[in-house]
C-alpha cells in the first residue's frame, strides 16, 4: 500500500458479557489501543448474524473484528462455538469472492482482558493497513459512473480486456 | 377486458438469460391461451417476429405488462431494459436472472477478458489462431455491431425500476399461470395489483416449511456430497443427512420439488422473505448444525463443501450485498 495517509476503518461487534467490558476496562485503565474501530455492542456473539459483517463491508469498512468471550465461557453456554463456526465458514465463502480473510478477525477476550482487547485491536489496525482499503463496489461502480458519464465510452470493455484480440 | 377499446398489450423479453424463462410460460399449457384471449402480444422474441425499431415507436406506457427475464450483461440487454421500461406500465423482473443475476452472475466473480478468453480459447475450442469477436466489423453493406460486454451482470433492478419479483429458475408454471390470472382480474378490475416492490407467484416462508421431510435435532459430523451418499435417506431432511441443502435460507413457492425427489434444494427462488442476504443466512444454517467446537475439527467439517462461495450464492451472486453494491452500482 502505498497511500501512507490511509486510516482503516474498522467495525468491531462485541459481546456485552466479556470484550465490551474489556474495552471499557482498556478506556478506564487509559490503554493506548488505535482509535479506528467503531464498536457495536451485541448481547452475545452467538448473535452476529454474518449479514452484519457484509453488510459493513459492502458499506466502507476495511475489517471486521468479532469478539467474544473464551470456549467454555459463553454467557449463553455455548452460543461463541456457533459465533465461531460462522466465521470459518464466512472466511472460506469471503475468500472465493475475492476478499482477503484476514480482513474479519475473531478474538476471545474476557471481561478482565483490556491489556488483550486493546493489544489484539491495535495489531488487526496494522494488519488492515499493511492490507489497503477494501473500497469493495464502489471502484467497479464509479467506474462504471465515469462511463455513463462519457458518451464515447458508455459501460463497455475496455480495450484491454482484449488484449488478445486478433484482426480476422 | 378491453382498455380503450382494444386488448392490453403484453410483452416478454429475455436478456442474459437460457430461455427457460419461456419454457417455462409456454408449460402453463391451456393458460396461455388465456394470454392470447386477454393480452395483445406486441414484443415476445422467443414466440414471434418483432423488431427492436417496433418497440421504439410505441407510445411510453402502452404496453401494460412486461415479463423482463435474464441479467443486464451487455448494451444491448441495457438498452432493451430501460427502453421497456419506458413502454410499459407495469415490469415484473421475471425470474432468477433479473431478479439477483442466477448462474449468468457468477460470471462475476471473473474479470471479462478471462470471461471471453474461456469462451472462445479453452480445450473445448478450436480456435488455433486465436480468433476473438470484434465490437465493430466493416462490410460492404456497412459495419455491423455486435453488443458491448459490462464489467459485471447487474440485476434489473440496479438497471431499471421494477414493479413486481417473480423468482424461480425459472418460475414454476402453477406459478405462472396464478399470477396470469391475477393480471387478468387486475385487466378487468376485479383484483389491485400487488404494491410496488412485492415478490409475486412465490411464497413468503422457506422451501423447509414445503418440504415432506422429517425434521430432527441437526447435528452432523461431516458434510457429503450427495452423490457419494448410498443410499439418501428418502424420509429424512437431507441436511441432517449431512447434505448441504439451501432450503433454510431460500424463499417457498416451488412446493419443495427438487428435496421432495431427493436431491438438495440448490436455492433458486432465492432469499426468502426478510433475508438481506442470502448468503449470509445460509452461512448461519449451516454452521448452526455443525456438530463440532475446535477450529480444527470444524474445518474439517467444512472442507465437505469444495466450493463453499458458489455453493451459498449459486443464484445470488450478483444480487448479494458484496457482489451487487447497490449504492454503488445504482446507475439508473
Amino acid at each position: 500500500m502505498t497511500d501512507h495517509n490511509f486510516e482503516p476503518t474498522i467495525i468491531g461487534f462485541t459481546c456485552n458479557w466479556c470484550s465490551y467490558r474489556a474495552s471499557d476496562l482498556a478506556g478506564t485503565a487509559r490503554m493506548k489501543y488505535a482509535p479506528n474501530v467503531r464498536l457495536i455492542r451485541l448481547m452475545c456473539s452467538g448473535r452476529l448474524d454474518p449479514t452484519f459483517v457484509l453488510r459493513a463491508l459492502s458499506e466502507g469498512a476495511d475489517g471486521v473484528m468479532i469478539t467474544g468471550c473464551h470456549p467454555g465461557e459463553c454467557h449463553y453456554i455455548e452460543q461463541n462455538y456457533k459465533a465461531l463456526r460462522r466465521f470459518l465458514l464466512l472466511r472460506r465463502v469471503l475468500t472465493g469472492l475475492g476478499i482477503e480473510p484476514e480482513r474479519v478477525k475473531l478474538v476471545w477476550a474476557s471481561a478482565a482482558e483490556g491489556a488483550r482487547f486493546a493489544s489484539e485491536t491495535t495489531a488487526f489496525v496494522e494488519e488492515i493497513r499493511k492490507l489497503g482499503p477494501l473500497n469493495w463496489g464502489k471502484d467497479e461502480g464509479e467506474r462504471i459512473k465515469d462511463e455513463e458519464g462519457n458518451k464515447n465510452s458508455s459501460f463497455i470493455i475496455q480495450p484491454s480486456s482484449f488484449e488478445k484480440e486478433v484482426p480476422a | 377486458m378491453t382498455v380503450n377499446g382494444s386488448k392490453p398489450k403484453f410483452a416478454m423479453y429475455w436478456a442474459a438469460s437460457c430461455g427457460g424463462c419461456e419454457i417455462a410460460v409456454l408449460n402453463t399449457h391451456e393458460k396461455i391461451l388465456d394470454v392470447d384471449a386477454n393480452f395483445d402480444v406486441v414484443f415476445w422474441p422467443v414466440a414471434m417476429d418483432a423488431k427492436y425499431k417496433d418497440v421504439e415507436a410505441m407510445e411510453d406506457g402502452s404496453i401494460l405488462l412486461t415479463l423482463f427475464n435474464g441479467g443486464i450483461r451487455n448494451d444491448e440487454n441495457e438498452h432493451l431494459a430501460k427502453l421497456l421500461r419506458r413502454k410499459s406500465q407495469i415490469m415484473v423482473s421475471f425470474g432468477s436472472c433479473a431478479c439477483e443475476g442466477c448462474i449468468p452472475g457468477l460470471a462475476n466473480l471473473s474479470p471479462v477478458g478471462d470471461i471471453v478468453h474461456a469462451a472462445y480459447n479453452t480445450i473445448t475450442t478450436d480456435n488455433p489462431n486465436e480468433i476473438y469477436p470484434r465490437i465493430s466489423y466493416d462490410v460492404p453493406e456497412g459495419e455491423l455491431h455486435i453488443p458491448k460486454l459490462a464489467k459485471v451482470l447487474r440485476p434489473l433492478d440496479l438497471v431499471v425500476d421494477v414493479d413486481c419479483y417473480m423468482p424461480g429458475c425459472p418460475p414454476e408454471s402453477h406459478q405462472i399461470a396464478a399470477v396470469i390470472d391475477l393480471v387478468i382480474k387486475v385487466v378487468k378490475g376485479e383484483a389491485e395489483l400487488p404494491p410496488k416492490g412485492s415478490v409475486i407467484g412465490a411464497g413468503d416462508s422457506t422451501v423447509c416449511d414445503e418440504c415432506p421431510r422429517a425434521r430432527n435435532v441437526k447435528s452432523i459430523k461431516e458434510f457429503k456430497r450427495i452423490q457419494d451418499i448410498a443410499p439418501v435417506d428418502p424420509d429424512l431432511c437431507l441436511l441432517e443427512q449431512g447434505i448441504p441443502c439451501n432450503g433454510p435460507a431460500t424463499r417457498s413457492g416451488c412446493n419443495a420439488r427438487c428435496p421432495a425427489v431427493g436431491a438438495q434444494c440448490i436455492g433458486c427462488y432465492g432469499p426468502a422473505e426478510g433475508v438481506m442476504d442470502y448468503g449470509a443466512r445460509l452461512i448461519t444454517a449451516f454452521s448452526s448444525v455443525i456438530d463440532a467446537n475446535t477450529t480444527e475439527e470444524i474445518d474439517r467439517i467444512l472442507d465437505g463443501i469444495p466450493d463453499p462461495t458458489g455453493q451459498v450464492y449459486r443464484f445470488n451472486l450478483a444480487g448479494s450485498l458484496l457482489k451487487a453494491n447497490r449504492d454503488a452500482w445504482k446507475v439508473k
